[in-house]
């Protein structure tokens, strides 16, 4: 502070600092996260339209605002929809949230801090920005997920709400296609994962082979998690030499 | 309470919590290159089980073909032609399923 110029002319030439990558992860996480927001408010849209004959006009809101979980969310609202119990809806709605546990445990080593910070951290994943910040090997960038998730977060609650009260303007959100956004877009994201190396698409299809022979005989929710473990073929000693390092993805856009 | 307001409840709290897990048990630590393998190929499996469950299965979880594997089809072409062209796969894909719809 006392010698400002030479302070400025010296951050000229330094390496960038801790903060400035920090920076650089939130503004370009958030930039990453707005095509993932679009299509999670037409997906609240969805949510909203269905749900308000089955929750009342307060309720859906308040479920995105505090589960903040699509899948779950829509899986709940079936059961209640279908006369079904708290217990039952709870029961399908946390067995979709399981895959959370995995993808946690992934990110875990790439979190800093304190056990609180840690957890904050882990409350701001969402599969797609989970998936858009993943580096490779292991590696994941936390501020980048959680700076992508917040446009999802903020639109997710706003297109409920927009589905509960504006949402007969709309029609049926399967009319318009919403229904195709997601699977489309988890294709554009494994499609990222399988240029990363041929053990990818291994691992790719055997899960698609779990998840198509579990889904009719199993809850939904169960085919997914069960499908994680296609994960276990790199523990094979082939496997290692498959592995390959392969450069980081270029950002979407 | 009503259903509606135990079920979001609860499921918010249990959310929370498996969320919170894995970030609070291997938090920092860095695993071995086996282990870390393991976890990097979890991103492929959980997208490709996401990709057929969310376009291929109904509510009731029977597999079904209709406009949403249009829709996914239609994407896949978009990114066969350009592996980055997130935003517009994923509109082609709305629209190929609306068309379907519509038809």
């Amino acid at each position: 502070m006392a010698r400002p110029s030479l302070w400025l002319a010296s951050s000229l030439v330094t390496e960038p600092t801790a903060a400035d990558e920090t920076r650089e992860s939130a503004r370009s996480g958030l930039v990453a996260g707005i095509p993932v927001a679009v299509a999670t408010l037409l997906l609240g849209v969805s949510f909203g339209v269905l749900a308000r004959p089955v929750m009342g006009t307060v309720a859906p809101i308040v479920m995105s605002a505090i589960v903040f979980a699509g899948s779950a969310q829509f899986a709940a609202l079936a059961v209640l929809a279908a006369g079904g119990g708290a217990p039952a809806a709870v029961a399908a709605g946390l067995l979709l949230n399981l895959r959370f546990l995995p993808m946690g445990i992934a990110l875990g080593p790439s979190l800093r801090g304190g056990p609180l910070r840690r957890i904050a951290f882990g409350q701001t994943m969402i599969d797609a920005t989970w998936a858009l910040a993943n580096r490779g090997f292991g590696r994941f960038d936390p501020v980048f997920m959680a700076a992508a998730t917040a446009p999802s977060y903020v639109l997710w609650v706003a297109g409920t709400a927009l589905g509960v009260f504006a949402g007969e303007l709309l029609g049926e959100p399967e009319r318009l296609g919403l229904d195709a956004l997601f699977p489309a877009f988890f294709l554009t994201l494994l499609v990222g994962e399988t240029h990363r190396g041929r053990l990818a698409v291994v691992v790719a299809a055997l899960a698609v082979a779990i998840a198509l022979v579990l889904a009719p005989f199993t809850p939904a929710g169960v085919p997914v998690i069960a499908a994680c473990a296609a994960a276990l073929i790199g523990l094979a000693p082939q496997a290692a030499r498959d592995w390959e390092p392969i450069t980081l993805r270029k950002e979407p856009g | 309470m009503s259903a509606t307001w135990t079920t979001i409840l609860v499921l918010a709290a249990g959310t929370a919590v498996i969320k919170g897990a894995g970030p609070l048990l291997v938090g920092g630590r860095s695993l071995g290159r086996t282990t870390t393998r393991v976890i990097a190929l979890i991103a492929p499996a959980l997208l490709a089980a996401l990709v057929v469950t969310q376009a291929f299965t109904d509510s009731d979880g029977s597999l079904t073909i209709d406009a949403r594997a249009a829709g996914l089809a239609a994407a896949a072409g978009v990114l066969a032609v350009r592996r980055e062209a997130m935003v517009r796969a994923v509109v082609v894909a709305a629209l190929a399923a609306a068309l379907v719809r519509a038809l």
